[in-house]
């Protein structure tokens, strides 16, 4: 029985001790996948230079030559190849962002409206679920296109609503407000007004676990928000102008245009993507066992309350994961954009100039680049948001 | 799907074995039984599939040319449609052995690509088609219109110079597809539409009411229409060159599909070196000697071409303008065989 002996014993093999032998199973993967790559990476270039295929980047200052239709930063024929990847970029992430938000309030009114007493409400909710679900997005895309562009009048015919607003085949076009001076300081307000909200939350909330009491947060936010910033624009003189569209020639000129493209994209996005969060609402919301709400019941809680405080935040929990796969998938399915001409990134990048350049498996690569880094930005953000928000078990 | 098709193509680039890629084209064509062509998926008059799958055209002969040449069959050919979008990224990773499928042959697609183009099978330009009532008589008056246009076309990029140049303004809207930048046209939701001429002629015909369209008069570029191939293999370059050229060289010297056994006979020795009773003109482009014969009995020469899918012969009645014999004031000029 001598320990020192069998102390020195006891050590393994380096091969046996399951952390030195799971660290070299590591490394030789790593190896191997690092192999793969180097070796499939020289394949390609080895090919393309065989073919003459460019595979450097020289493409990505040469100038782009192509108009686009909609740009949110400065373009025109002669930016270089790597602006039409900004504008792609930021029409993608436009329809993407718009298409979430929407998507969630859709959702949520909808997934609530299914669970609905009233037999009407939830019967037109599960109408509208189960036919977006069931018909493949692209075809609702397209239905959609052409159903706008069928009911709109040509430019000559507009249908003008209040003189501000224009809907025609060319696009939705609205008066665009252009601020003056003054105007500067409805943002100050606005910023003050949001600040106080924020305190004042805090200090609701501090009273209410302290004394019980609750205050009237939403009538005071409302207050801080809006009439506060609203007083102080009628107070600055009202400091804005409108540029109202004017029909000249073949098209509206002036203002700002919403495309029919973009309009019929955004809209079969909300819809289709809003019936499948609808769904995880309400799988949501009926996972959370009855008798917390009864129990609630008890409390003497009322059932709106019951609803804000003990239901939704359970639900939550189990609403998050899978509605991040669906705001993946929106941003993904914003693809589908090419076949409606929306510039997105795709469609003008990956599409239009991989073709003016043959630059293919850089650009292919870059796109995907793209958004798998958009895709794990957004699960990223929403996992922290569920870790935060999740209530504490205890 | 149409970017799964350039996914697949970028896979295929960086999967293929180096070797592969060196072997000459006929080699494989010749194995292979059949010739792989990358057409139109629909454009009268240049590549139409008929309700049996059957394709017709003037590109389509093209093709039907090269495998009357080398097989002795002008049906040994399977056509693959490509959108324009797509075209080039089929011809690199070696999907198909030719494009024949109305290319603008241009510096950058050619050095910058990696391709080669062959002779111009066709002079065209690109041109505008509006509304009639619209009352517009010249391009010039365009600024501010919405213009439908397809996307990856050298339409695209001749719309933005036609406009820059002129200052004046347009609102694009860019589609993958023919079909459906001329369906939207028609819907209202452009002004014009805008493609090659030739073109402007076929895609009218696909509208409600092609009567109220007008093409207008101006031509905007220079398109000169022919058959690719990718860089690095010469002989099969100068299979698909001497193709178009025994084409409109037949054309020049009387020979035809009706009379081409009779024209065995005739003396001229030029005629002789083409149909190959004087000499073995096929043997370096790893065909026969009656590697012209088989063309101009089995497909036709160049004129014949010409009427029956574009001109008298067929519903579009374009003029051959441009396209006549360089003796015809026309720009068709070929090479001698000797
Ligand atoms: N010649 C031009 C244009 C060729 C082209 O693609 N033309 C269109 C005319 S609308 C076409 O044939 N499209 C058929 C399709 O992709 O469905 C080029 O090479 O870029």
């Amino acid at each position: 029985m001598s320990a020192q002996t069998g102390g020195a014993a006891a050590r393994p093999r380096i091969w046996n001790d399951p952390f030195w032998r799971g660290l070299m199973l590591q490394g030789a993967l790593l190896a191997a996948v690092v192999a793969l790559t180097w070796f499939v990476a020289g394949n390609a270039v080895d090919n393309m230079h065989k073919r003459n295929i460019p595979t450097d980047f020289a493409f990505w200052s040469n100038p782009a030559s192509f108009d686009i239709s909609q740009t949110l930063i400065p373009y025109s024929a002669t930016s270089p190849n790597s602006q039409v990847f900004w504008v792609g970029l930021l029409n993608t992430l436009l329809v993407a962002a718009l298409g979430v938000i929407l998507a969630t309030l859709l959702g949520f009114a909808a997934g609530a409206a299914r669970l609905s007493a009233s037999w009407l409400v939830a019967r037109l909710a599960g109408f509208y679920i189960e036919g977006v679900r069931n018909v493949p997005l692209l075809l609702q895309i397209i239905f959609w296109y052409n159903v706008v562009l069928a009911a709109l009048p040509d430019p000559r015919g507009a249908v003008a609503l209040g003189g501000v607003v224009f809907l025609t085949k060319r696009g939705l076009f609205l008066a665009a407000p252009v601020a003056r001076p003054g105007f500067s300081a409805v943002w100050i307000a606005l910023g003050v007004g949001m600040a106080a909200t924020f305190a004042f939350r805090a200090f609701a909330a501090r009273r209410q676990r302290e004394t019980g009491m609750s205050a009237p947060v939403g009538a005071v936010a409302a207050a801080l928000i809006v009439a506060f910033p609203l007083i102080v624009y009628v107070a600055a003189g009202q400091p804005l102008d409108f540029d109202i569209p004017k029909l000249r020639g073949f098209n509206f000129v002036g203002g700002m245009k919403l495309s029919p493209e973009f309009a019929a994209l955004l809209f079969a996005l909300t819809l289709y993507t809003g019936a499948f969060i609808a769904e995880i609402v309400r799988s949501g919301i009926l996972a959370v066992a009855k008798g917390q709400s009864e129990a609630a019941a008890a409390l003497g809680l009322r059932p709106a309350q019951t609803r804000k405080l003990i239901v939704m935040p359970q639900a939550m929990r189990v609403i998050v994961p899978p509605l991040i796969n669906q705001y993946l998938n929106l941003t993904k399915n914003s693809t589908l954009a090419v076949a409606i001409g929306y510039p997105d990134l795709f469609n003008v990048f990956a599409g239009t100039t991989l073709n003016n350049t043959g630059a293919a498996v850089q650009i292919v690569f870059m796109t995907m680049a793209v958004y798998l880094i958009i895709s794990l930005v957004t699960s990223g953000v929403m996992n922290a948001y569920n870790a935060r928000m999740s209530p504490r078990e205890r | 799907m149409p970017h799964f098709a350039v996914l697949l193509a970028a896979a295929a680039l960086i999967g293929a074995a180096s070797a592969a890629s060196a072997g000459p084209t006929l080699d494989q064509i010749k194995k292979r039984g059949i010739l792989v062509c990358g057409s139109n998926p629909g454009i009268a008059g240049f590549a139409l599939p008929d309700d049996k799958g059957l394709w017709s055209g003037f590109d389509i002969d093209f093709c039907r040319a090269i495998a009357a040449t080398i097989f002795n069959d002008p049906t040994k050919v399977r056509f693959v449609p490509l959108s324009a979008k797509d075209r080039f990224t089929a011809l690199q990773s070696g999907e198909i052995d030719v494009l024949s499928r109305n290319t603008t042959w241009t510096q950058s697609r050619e050095v910058g690509q990696g391709f080669e183009f062959g002779p111009v099978t066709y002079y065209d330009g690109q041109g505008f088609m509006v509304r009639r009532k619209l009352n517009v008589s010249s391009a010039l008056e365009l600024s501010g219109a919405t213009i439908c246009v397809q996307q990856g076309t050298t339409t695209e990029l001749n719309l933005a110079d036609f406009f820059r140049s002129h200052e004046m303004k347009y609102d694009p809207v860019v589609f993958a597809t023919a079909d459906e930048a001329i369906k939207n046209y028609d819907s209202g939701r452009c002004d014009a539409f805008t493609t090659d001429m030739s073109q402007l002629y076929s895609e009218r015909t696909k509208l409600g009411n092609p009567e109220d369209h007008v093409i207008l008069p101006d031509i905007v570029s220079k398109e000169p229409l022919g058959p690719v191939v990718r860089q690095g293999d010469d002989q099969w370059f100068n299979l698909v060159k001497w193709t178009h050229y025994a084409m409109t060289n037949a054309e020049e010297l009387g020979v035809a599909s009706k009379n081409v056994d009779d024209k065995l006979k005739d003396p001229n020795p030029e005629i002789k070196r083409l149909l190959g009773s004087e000499g073995n003109f096929g043997d370096g482009l790893g065909l026969t000697a009656d590697w012209a014969y088989r063309i101009i009995k089995l497909v036709g020469n160049y004129g014949e071409v010409f009427d029956r899918n574009l001109g008298e012969g067929s519903k579009l009645k374009i003029k051959r303008g441009a396209n006549a014999l360089w003796t015809k004031n026309g720009l068709q000029y070929s090479p001698p065989i000797r």
